[in-house]
């Protein structure tokens, strides 16, 4: 085995440039197949119905006057589910996925939020299947809407699943026992635990103890959810997509439809974006019911309003956080109680965000008190290190009130708690030798930003950083080399934001050879081994390292192709770099001309490798951003934006910049702009993209990066997840900059004109 | 039951006769109708600009025009804005700059930015982010949009 470890200092050929992405071309000439440009013969249009209401009983569903509308091929409900008989006799009485699976996509018994899905339609034509939705007559019942952590939790508030019982988490992700803690509406519960807390709190000096609360946030990609199926008479099912995991949605759809894992084949279209919120199904299990009924292909295309009322948004959240901490600066104790909204069902990433808040800092007593609760409202999926931009936002404002308190500099707070190699972290774990938070920020002191005069008593500056712990997970990829000596690279992960270009330069800087002459692919299922989602910034990382092991091993068996083409042993054939291999007496062969050798030698090679790494890392990120308040309106304007993280080491250091400013951005816009408004029968009265205001290009100024490479020995080019965690700082950075230009601390984000206004009144009264 | 119409347009340079469902908005018949499925629909109700189209020269969001109101008018979609053999320099710049991630947005932005350099070839800064404020991209944080923009109106300067 060629050994692949390469050194901290290691300069690359392909590593590190900035290459045209091999899709690029088909994305700026229109010719890119995303998932609902799919066009098949005799195909049928779905569309789904949804519950106007928030919480109701589902007493009849009568479609037959929107069967016998022309042109109306097939409607369902979840009687046709094919799992219904089964899900009927569990009584629910755990966190069983499948039931919850199969309610999601078409409710049983009630309708569990505003947009829940209660029957589907397709039709000869897209029209036609909206005006038969018109024609479903649906009895309801309505119940009284629980919207908020607090309600839910009430004594007085039944429960919305009857059966369900609150469970205690052993680990993240871990299901334990029934909980002796009852808590009505309450999944489940998690407790992170470090040190002895009392005895913490009885060293400090100062202790500062916090409420705060953020908004529903949704994930906002531009292109809504979509899929196309075709059931075959064999009960084979090939749905074409958009999703972020591909094998994922196989077994998922497989289960729900009863069907061999062998017998669904997906195909991964071009993914308009997903930010986690593209790994739930939602209507392809009905395309497919449907089309099984119909025997022809049904595509289906939520429509706007229909992606924010029913797909997974983020979880509203409520935090409280007590710190405390020496006159020096020192924290000696920290305690966290988060309540996170999870929606109709359970799974909430109260845990996530529990174990990355502290992540950055060396605290010696610590405990995170998590409460996954049930409300309703559409059921919450990942979203861009979920959980965390949430609990980061309470921390950090606290360690910025410290920092305020006892005249200590923000920065130089963060530094003297800073974690380093070997600190504990809350969930037990040992923090790595490439952990980078004194590095980060060192590196943030010595920005211009940082440094500069603010130029007008209204403008204030913030700064906060955040830690995200990043994925490893399965990957696998397969690659051959061509009679010609090109190569063609498979892998089972979804591209996204231009990992087909990030894996073909990790395998052209392992064989020596251009990057142009790879050709990187993304795979269907029955075409590649099983991979993970593209998700938990894991990519790059262990796909990445699956990509390697694929070069290394082509290396191998080229070496042994060229012995014995050259009638030597295999150990005089040396590899260079550049991919020119060297033998005895002057012997050499450029990598374009081994195609020749080796259909000389048994023919064409091929090799492929699955990982399942466990040498991911978490990253680092900090923000510091100037704003302009209006004290008058309320209004705050972003003037200055800079960016730091630690990347471990860019492949294409323009896709890694591109991450951190997209990241930053949708911070910002939880920070100042986006939010659900339910009103008091929780129905959502934002369901647009004009209504739940995402952030444009005219909102905000350049946002400034600076990529600090501290590689992970764990990859051979010491690539670390970078997708998720800028999204974290930039929350807490507005709220301290608000309060540095104000004197108010926003506790409720978004803090719009609104809120503002509310916190500027009461300043000013006192 | 809704009517079906003969619509006839300038699309791309040629003119194209189709048939589309009175209901239809134009992005409905360009991409179900046409099959020119590099017009992309984000929002379906003029609020993200992933749809934009050249209308008698003029920037709209498709979602928001009638398939029946370009009966007799020209189209230009993103299919469209290459020049003969070669990439629109916008185009160029969006590969060159890493404009774009997941690339659902970026016809509209390109078809947009087109609009722009067309009339005003060397916007500002600020003149960039105004005309382009309505097309949301989620991915990017725009900043390589904007430098794309300006790159582009750089090298058609140079021509
Ligand atoms: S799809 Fe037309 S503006 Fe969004
Ligand atoms: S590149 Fe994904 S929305 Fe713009």
């Amino acid at each position: 085995m060629v050994s692949t470890q390469k050194k901290a200092d290691k300069t690359y050929k392909v590593i590190g440039t900035r290459p045209v992405r091999p899709d690029g071309l088909d994305k700026v000439t229109g010719r890119a197949k995303y998932g609902a440009d799919i066009q098949l013969p005799g195909m049928l249009f779905g569309r789904v119905l949804r519950s106007p209401h928030a919480h109701a009983i589902i007493k009849k569903i009568d479609t037959s006057k929107a069967l016998a509308l022309p042109g109306v091929k097939s409607v369902i409900t979840h009687k046709d589910l094919p799992t219904a008989a089964d899900i009927a006799l569990d009584l629910g009485e755990t966190t069983s996925n499948m039931k919850w699976l199969c309610d999601k996509v078409l409710a049983a018994e009630k309708a569990l939020f505003h947009g829940h899905a209660i029957a589907a339609v397709a039709a000869v034509d897209p029209h036609i299947a909206e005006d038969a939705l018109a024609l479903i007559d649906v009895e309801y019942e309505i119940l009284e809407p629980v919207l908020s952590v607090h309600t839910a939790m009430d004594k007085k508030t039944p429960n919305i699943h009857p059966n369900m019982k609150t469970v205690d988490m052993i680990a993240r992700f871990q299901a334990g026992e029934p909980s002796k803690v009852q808590i009505n509406n309450v999944a489940s519960i998690l407790d992170l635990e470090l040190g002895d807390l009392d005895a913490g709190f009885k060293e400090a000096d100062i202790i500062i103890e916090r409420e705060f609360e953020t908004g529903t946030y949704h994930q906002g990609y531009i292109e809504s959810h979509n899929g196309t199926a075709q059931w075959n008479e064999n009960d084979e099912v090939t749905v074409w997509l958009s999703t972020q995991g591909h094998f994922n949605a196989r077994d998922v759809l497989s289960k729900l439809l009863q069907v061999p894992m062998s017998k669904v084949k997906v195909i991964p279209m071009e993914i308009g974006g997903g930010f986690g919120g593209k790994i739930p199904m939602y209507m392809e299990p009905l395309a497919a019911i449907m089309s099984k009924q119909t025997g022809k292909p049904v595509k289906m295309h939520m429509q706007r309003d229909e992606v924010l009322l029913a797909t997974g948004p983020t979880s509203a959240t409520y935090i409280k956080v007590k710190v405390g901490a020496k006159n020096d600066g020192t924290i000696v104790a920290a305690d966290a109680y988060l309540a996170y909204e999870s929606g109709a069902y359970p799974g909430s990433p109260v845990g996530a965000g529990a174990a990355s808040m502290f992540l950055p800092y060396n605290i010696a007593n610590l405990r995170a008190h998590c409460l996954d609760v049930i409300v309703n409202k559409p059921h919450t999926a990942a979203y861009r290190a979920p959980g965390t931009p949430a609990a980061a936002f309470a921390i950090e404002s606290i360690i910025d009130e410290l920092a305020e308190k006892l005249e200590i500099d923000p920065i130089t707070i963060r530094m003297h708690n800073a974690a380093e190699e070997g600190t504990r972290t809350s969930d037990g774990r040992l923090a790595p030798a490439s952990l980078a938070v004194k590095e980060l920020l060192e590196e943030a002191q010595a920005t211009e930003h940082w440094n500069a005069e603010l130029s007008d008593p209204s403008i204030g500056r913030g700064i906060a950083i955040g830690a995200w712990g990043n994925a490893g997970l399965e990957s696998n990829a397969y690659a051959s080399i061509n009679s010609d000596g090109t190569i063609n690279l498979n892998t089972g992960s979804v591209d996204i934001g231009g990992q087909r270009a990030s894996l073909a330069m990790q395998l052209a800087e392992t064989l020596g050879v251009d990057y142009d002459s790879i050709k990187p692919q993304v795979s269907d299922t029955d075409s590649i081994g099983y991979t993970a989602v593209t998700g938990g910034s894991r990519t790059t990382f262990a796909s990445g390292i699956a990509v390697v092991e694929v070069g290394n091993k082509l290396k191998e068996q080229i070496i042994d192709r060229v012995a014995t083409f050259w009638e030597i042993d295999a150990s005089q054939v040396h590899y260079g770099d550049d991919g020119t291999l060297n033998g005895p007496e002057d012997k050499s062969i450029k990598f374009s001309g081994i195609g020749k050798i080796l259909s000389r030698t048994g023919g064409t090679i091929q090799a492929s490798a699955t990982v399942k790494p466990n040498t991911q890392v978490a990253t680092f990120g900090c923000h510091i951003v100037d704003v302009k308040v209006d004290e008058e309106t309320g209004k705050v304007d972003i003037l200055r934006s800079t960016a730091l993280q630690d990347v471990g080491k860019a492949i294409h250091p323009a896709y890694v910049e591109g991450q951190i400013q997209g990241g930053i951005l949708q911070g910002i816009g939880m920070a100042l702009y986006e939010e659900y408004y339910y009103d008091d029968k929780g129905i959502l009265k934002n369901a647009s993209l004009l209504d739940y205001r995402m952030p444009t290009s005219y909102d905000v100024p350049f946002t400034e990066t600076t990529l600090i490479e501290k590689p992970n020995p764990g990859h051979p080019f010491g690539v670390k997840g970078v997708g998720e965690v800028p999204i974290v700082p930039p929350l807490a950075a507005v709220a301290n900059a608000i309060y540095n230009a104000v004197g108010v601390r926003p506790n409720i984000l978004p803090v719009n004109p609104r809120r503002l206004s509310v916190l500027l009144k009461e300043k000013n009264k006192k | 039951m809704s009517k079906k119409i003969v619509i006839s347009t300038d699309l791309n340079g040629d003119i194209t006769e189709f048939i589309a469902d009175e209901r239809d908005s134009l992005l409905d018949a360009l991409r179900e109708r046409i099959g020119l499925t590099g017009v992309k629909e984000g929002c379906n109700n003029g609020n993200c600009g992933a749809c934009a189209v050249l209308l008698d020269g003029i920037l709209v969001n498709s979602c928001c025009v009638m398939a029946a109101e370009v009966d007799g008018g020209s189209v230009t979609t993103v299919e469209g804005i290459a020049l003969e053999n070669e990439l629109h320099p916008v185009q160029q710049a969006f590969l060159n700059e890493a404009a774009l991630q997941c690339g659902i947005c970026t016809p509209g932005f390109l078809v947009a930015a087109k609009a722009l350099l067309d009339t005003n070839p060397e916007p500002t800064e600020e003149e960039i982010r105004f005309w382009l404020a309505g097309n949301l991209c989620r991915c990017t944080g725009y900043d390589k949009i904007i430098t794309a923009v300006q790159e582009a109106s750089k090298s058609m300067q140079k021509k």
